[in-house]
């Protein structure tokens, strides 16, 4: 029997030999490779890495062998974590299959599921999509009419889908459609998984204030989807769609961990574009004071994915911590990317010329985009109730269910 | 750097809880300030903590200290914050003794340390001469003259100064103000002649004192340290204090906050509980995240203060975060508490201002936020 040493031992050792140096360094933008039936590589060392993960079945270390994974313990898990942190090993692939459908169908689904679903993805072999906002269901997701009807062995299924990422990118869809139209909005909502080839689906992109944009908005015109493909009970959807959001917000705050692209340093944009201490204005200085602070918040919170990634290997409760982290991590990329365009003037808004240099234009892209993330993935109000009615107990008000 | 508790400082930080809450819970601070107790704590409790090894946390143990760091420290301070305890732990054991531990030769440091950890006489800090806390701007001059120095000057807002044995006061021996170079540390006996030692009744009602020093004669035995150069050992002792001041602030604003959103649950108006409005929860649930930040902040201050591994610049930066932070997200909180608290936040029946009175001070205590962002920016390192 190995002990945990032996394993932690054996996966540096393995590490070691598989994970190539190049996939050691922070990630630069537009490198992270997704997983798919068009998986595309970069480099070819993103591609050896991409196949050694897969092949060990570390897409998904904690899933079960039987279904591709890796069968890792949770205490192994945690140490391979560790390792590839201590590694500084970029994850070899990014899925949302693997991050949100696939413990609930892992936890929900049928054997047949587990072996049609879980296999395929856990070799990173299929692109996965979400569809749940719709036009007139955003915060108030419950109320969605995208309409599965049965009609024998198949659904058919009619409506729309909105704030898609990557919808006409990917190669499945889960989504969330209802299948009772006549009973309280929560009872009458189920779980299907469609492929994105079907007949009868359209994947429109959505321009955006900051431009082209991985937003889709996605059309459903009488799409047959075999019926097997219900995920969970009938009518059950709600229950595995809370649970898949708090998937999401779990390898959110993993991801949180990892150096992301497109970081921008306040106080080097603010050493760059303000005048030296010595010839500094009292605007200036004020302006620097708020760079400073907006700097220095970040990293309290920088500290607070540290913490919680600790608390978590400790076995604490996150949970308090894990209801804050999207909240305050948009809403201080909102204010920071301000700070940064006062600080800049008018060369952060450029919009596509030489006249600006491409930092200077990507800042003004992200300004305009950062307006999407207090939106995107439950709103900033959303989660404020969260917390205060789920985090803090607070009573529920007279607004409406 | 680990950010969270270690088993050993968990087991510390339930014990000051326990303790705390028993013997020196919010109730008997409001009646050492209805007595109006000049120590501004009480010494029978200050001896209780003693004997439970509080004073010796930070110590080496060549100097009968429990080399316990000062992570445990912020457990005990944590604690401290959210009774409201008042104990001279901030000003004798981390201020005093650390700059003893730092500067003091072999003789000052067998003279004091088992005095200042035993309790049996305390020493406080003579820093701050102007409204605002800022070290470099001492002015205080320090001549040499015969076989010693001569002080002469005015030291203000010096914590647990009433009633403290001795005093280590910062002075200038060379240089001017706002030049690092040129500070000196001067241990001086309370009884010595020319010192006049006077209470400042300041919001907290704690112990603040004014000190005069006219004339006052010290022997060359008297200096801590080399001359002119305290800087870096006033710096780490600075920083130790700043880190703990920061953990009393999150105790206290931790403590201000589960009683507000205990009073939004139980307070009903227009036949609800008032938490029931959207506008209340969402103000409850913003503090709720600052005071995660902050926490973070503050965990990561003690830790920077225990690794060996950081140069005094990295040790500034985080305690300065910290202290920032935690000064930041107390003042946030407390404002909202008086206020959610409606007309009962503004009487003094409530003890909702008494913690609001003694974050002001602690804000202010070794630095205020803007003293903090400036140190900040001053010890980070810029990419070009």
């Amino acid at each position: 029997m190995t002990t945990i040493d032996d394993f932690r031992r054996e996966t540096q050792a393995w590490l070691e030999a598989n994970c190539p140096p190049s996939m050691r360094t922070p990630m630069p933008d537009g490198e992270l490779v997704w997983g798919g039936r068009t998986v595309e590589f970069k480099t070819e060392d993103q591609r050896l890495w991409f196949e050694h993960m897969r092949d060990k079945g570390w897409f998904c270390p904690d899933w079960p062998a039987e279904y591709g994974g890796g069968g890792l313990s949770p205490e192994q898990n945690a140490v391979l974590e560790s390792e590839m942190r201590r590694l500084h090993c970029r994850p070899p692939q990014i899925n949302l299959g693997i991050w949100m459908l696939g413990p609930v169908v892992l936890e929900f689904g049928s054997e047949e599921q587990k072996r049609e679903l879980i296999t395929p993805m856990a070799r990173g072999e299929i692109r996965w999509c979400q569809g749940f906002s719709e036009p007139n269901a955003g915060s108030d997701l419950a109320s969605l009419k995208t309409s599965a009807v049965d009609a024998g062995d198949h659904f058919l299924v009619n409506g729309t889908k909105i704030w898609t990422s990557y919808g006409d990118k990917s190669d499945w869809m889960y989504m969330l459609v209802r299948t009772d139209a006549n009973v309280p909005k929560q009872q009458g909502i189920s779980l299907l998984v469609v492929d994105m080839k079907s007949p009868g689906i359209e994947a429109r992109p959505i321009d955006l204030i900051s431009g082209r944009s991985s937003f889709c908005q996605v059309f459903f015109d009488n799409v047959k989807v075999p019926k097997r493909q219900l995920v969970g009970p009938l009518n059950g959807g709600w229950t595995l769609a809370k649970a898949l959001l708090q998937h999401e917000r779990r390898a959110m705050s993993k991801f949180g961990e990892f150096s992301l692209p497109n970081h921008v340093d306040l106080l080097s944009v603010a050493a760059r574009y303000l005048p030296p201490a010595d010839a500094a204005s009292t605007a200036d200085v004020a302006l620097r004071t708020r760079a400073l602070a907006m700097a220095m918040d970040e990293h309290a919170y920088t500290l607070t994915a540290q913490r919680m990634g600790e608390e978590a290997r400790a076995r604490q409760d996150v949970s308090g911590l894990m209801a804050i982290m999207k909240l305050v991590h948009s809403e201080q990329e909102k204010d920071k990317l301000e700070v940064l365009l006062d600080v800049m003037g008018h060369r952060a808004l450029g919009w596509e010329d030489e006249a600006f240099d491409s930092s200077e234009l990507a800042l003004t892209r992200a300004w305009l985009g950062s307006f999407a993330q207090t939106i995107a993935g439950g709103s900033s109000e959303v989660q404020l109730n969260v917390i205060a009615k789920r985090v803090l107990g607070l009573p529920e008000g007279k607004q409406g269910k | 750097m680990s950010l969270v508790y270690s088993e050993e400082q968990r087991l510390l930080a339930d014990t000051a809880a326990e303790f705390l809450q028993a013997r020196s819970p919010v109730v008997a601070q409001r009646r050492l300030r209805d007595e109006g107790a000049a120590a501004g704590f009480d010494d029978a409790l200050w001896k209780e903590m003693v004997g439970m090894g509080w004073s010796a946390i930070p110590f080496p143990e060549n100097l009968g200290g429990l080399a316990f760091g000062c992570m445990g420290l912020g457990a005990v301070f944590e604690a401290v914050g959210r009774n409201l305890a008042a104990t001279p732990l901030l000003s004798s054991i981390v201020l005093g003794g650390t700059l003893i531990e730092l500067a003091g030769s072999e003789a000052q440091q067998a003279e004091w340390m088992p005095l200042l950890i035993s309790g049996d006489k305390r020493i406080a800090l003579a820093l701050d001469e102007h409204p605002r806390h800022d070290p470099v701007t001492t002015a205080l001059r320090a001549e040499r003259r015969d076989t010693g120095y001569v002080l002469q000057g005015e030291k203000v807002f010096v914590a647990d100064g009433k009633g403290a044995d001795a005093f280590v006061v910062v002075a200038r021996t060379s240089g001017a103000p706002g030049e690092h170079e040129g500070l000196s540390l001067f241990v001086v006996p309370a009884a010595t002649p020319g010192l006049n030692v006077s209470a400042m009744g300041m919001i907290d009602s704690r112990n603040h004192a004014r000190l005069r020093l006219n004339d006052v004669h010290v022997d060359a035995g008297a200096l801590l340290g080399a001359e002119g150069q305290a800087w870096a050992a006033l710096e780490a002792a600075l920083d130790r204090g700043r880190v703990c001041l920061a953990a009393e602030l999150l105790g206290m604003t931790q403590s201000l906050f589960d009683t507000t959103v205990e009073y939004l649950k139980t307070r009903v108006q227009f036949d609800v509980p008032i938490g029931s409005f959207q506008a209340l929860q969402h103000r409850a649930a913003w503090c709720y995240a600052h005071l995660h930040l902050a926490r973070s902040a503050v965990m990561a201050g003690l830790a920077a203060m225990d690794d060996p591994t950081l140069d005094a610049a990295g040790r500034a930066r985080l305690a300065s975060l910290a202290k920032w932070k935690a000064g930041d997200v107390a003042h946030r909180i407390s404002r909202e508490a008086v206020q959610m608290h409606g007309g009962m936040g503004v009487t003094d029946e409530l003890d909702v201002g008494l913690f609001l009175k003694r974050i002001r001070v602690a804000q202010a205590l070794l630095g205020d936020g803007d003293f903090h962002v400036q140190r900040y920016s001053d010890v980070t390192p810029v990419e070009a």
